[in-house]
């Protein structure tokens, strides 16, 4: 296009379109910014110190995780990610990768799972637990979401997942479905990915943990899960409780085949 | 319980028995064993308490079964949960039903109250714009549910105190106080019903939606 003619389309959109116009400038902005922020992402600074915590002796007994089983086996952690929540004999429970995690740091440092538990999210050794969860999901980046459904409690907690993502109640009626059960809906200008099959590789389960800009935080699936409840106005979720992780194993599987782009950059 | 009910409740039972058998967990074992593991998982937190989730109503919970299901509720039980939820609907109490336009547009903009990061006495917000288009001089708003723009232009009142705009005006206010009374297992918010909005807040959305100077006719 020459110069006059574009200048006449643009002339004529700015008269023609304005409102439209303004809306497709404001995404574009944003889609800008984002990919503005891919170039840096803070989430490799909380990579490095799950790595270091992972190598580290500590707690009661001195010892480091390096021993943790994620599902593959003692110490094995490349590929665990993206087949959790699984079910773990030793636990006689199906686990995510947050819950799982507290349960090595419990069983190989000697820290107390359930005080960990009650922490609130970003402090103390709740703090550690989500460094930890960014450092092996990342060790699991481009691979694709494979989860097991071999085992009754796995199938068991898909259904219950699955009745989770639909329970409509609260204040406003709202299930996980009022915002996530439809292609191409958003919340004012956030695009909302629909959760009920495969959102594609990076979206959904397979981009969390992520560094949020806005709070300047490391959020993983725990807190991702715990602030939609809050935003549908639910009561509070217990970090790893059974409820987060069926609805996880539903998320999960039904995003079998994405490829985790996690920890990932959000707005 | 009549002699037809306790035959069909006798036969579902044998059937949910055998598929029992061959495939792990029934569907009401599984509604039954989500229900323990919601008890177990949720605790109260502020002025948010679990209640809000374990009694909740027949509408929430035909459609959220519905949901699971996959399949549509069949249209005899639609009709009932909106005739319950039409008849449950508090019409303004001195028969005024267009507000002030302009507290309508705040309300509507607010997506404030009833998170449990909120404080119980804030002033709640309707979250309109979080999914629908109203004014469009605001950019910013979501495509859950339809549009709104020239919401009163369309259904061609031009004179909302107008006899002839009376239905239209009556089931604006309807939609707003309880959506389910005309879709029962619509996506929106029963504003009036479960309290998040209050009489005078639902005066002015009705304005927003319906006053022919609101800048959504224009």
């Amino acid at each position: 296009m020459n110069k006059a003619s574009s200048l006449a389309v643009a002339t004529a959109l700015a008269l023609s379109t304005m409102p439209a116009l303004a809306q497709k400038t404001a995404s574009q902005g944003i889609d800008e910014y984002r990919a503005m922020l891919q170039d840096g992402n803070p989430a490799e600074l909380f990579e490095a110190k799950g790595e270091d915590l992972w190598k580290k002796a500590r707690g009661p007994k001195n010892a480091s995780l390096e021993k943790c089983d994620l599902g593959k086996g003692p110490g094995v952690f490349k590929g665990a990610f993206v087949e959790l929540p699984k079910y773990f004999a030793d636990t006689q429970r199906v686990q995510d990768l947050e819950s799982r995690l507290v349960t090595c740091m419990e069983t190989l440092q000697g820290f107390n799972a359930a005080e960990i538990s009650k922490t609130a999210f970003g402090r103390g050794e709740m703090a550690n637990v989500t460094a930890l969860a960014t450092y092996i999901a990342a060790e699991s980046k481009g691979q694709r979401f494979n989860l097991s459904q071999a085992h009754p409690q796995e199938k068991t907690f898909y259904e219950v997942g699955k009745r989770l993502f639909f329970q409509r109640g609260g204040s406003h009626d709202f299930s996980c479905a009022s915002c996530h059960g439809e292609e191409g809906k958003r919340i004012r200008l956030q695009d909302l990915p629909m959760l009920t099959k495969n959102p594609g590789d990076g979206v959904g389960f397979a981009a969390w943990p992520a560094y949020r800009v806005s709070n300047g935080q490391m959020w993983s699936m725990q807190l991702r899960l715990n602030d939609c409840y809050r935003q549908q106005r639910f009561p509070y979720p217990g970090f790893g409780s059974d409820a987060t992780i069926a609805l996880s194993t539903y998320l999960g599987v039904n995003a079998k085949g994405a490829a985790s782009v996690a920890p990932a950059i959000k707005r | 319980m009549n002699k037809k009910t306790q035959l069909v409740l006798a036969s579902l039972a044998t059937t949910l028995l055998v598929a029992g058998c061959a495939s792990g967990p029934s569907f009401v074992e599984l509604n039954a064993l989500t229900d323990k593991i919601v008890k177990a998982s949720f605790r109260d937190q502020s002025h948010v308490k679990v209640e809000r989730i374990t009694a909740t109503d027949e509408t929430n919970r035909l459609c959220s079964e519905a949901d699971v299901a996959g399949k549509p509720l069949d249209e005899k039980t639609a009709k009932r949960i909106e005739e319950a939820n039409l008849k449950a609907i508090k019409w303004p109490s001195d028969g005024k039903f267009i507000g002030d336009w302009k507290e309508g547009e705040k309300i509507a903009q607010s997506g404030r109250g009833l998170t449990w990061t909120d404080k119980a006495d804030d002033v709640n917000g309707g979250n309109c714009y979080n999914c629908h288009k109203i004014d469009q001089k605001e950019i910013s708003y979501g495509t859950i549910g339809p549009s709104l723009y020239n919401y009163g232009k369309i259904r061609g009142v031009s004179n909302p105190n107008d006899p002839a705009s009376k239905a239209i005006v009556e089931y604006t206010w309807g939609k707003i106080w309880n959506a389910k009374a005309y879709n029962a297992c619509s996506n929106m918010p029963r504003a009036g019903h479960t309290g998040i909005l209050n009489e005078a807040q639902v005066r002015h959305i009705v304005g927003l939606l319906l006053d022919p100077k609101s800048p959504v006719n224009q």
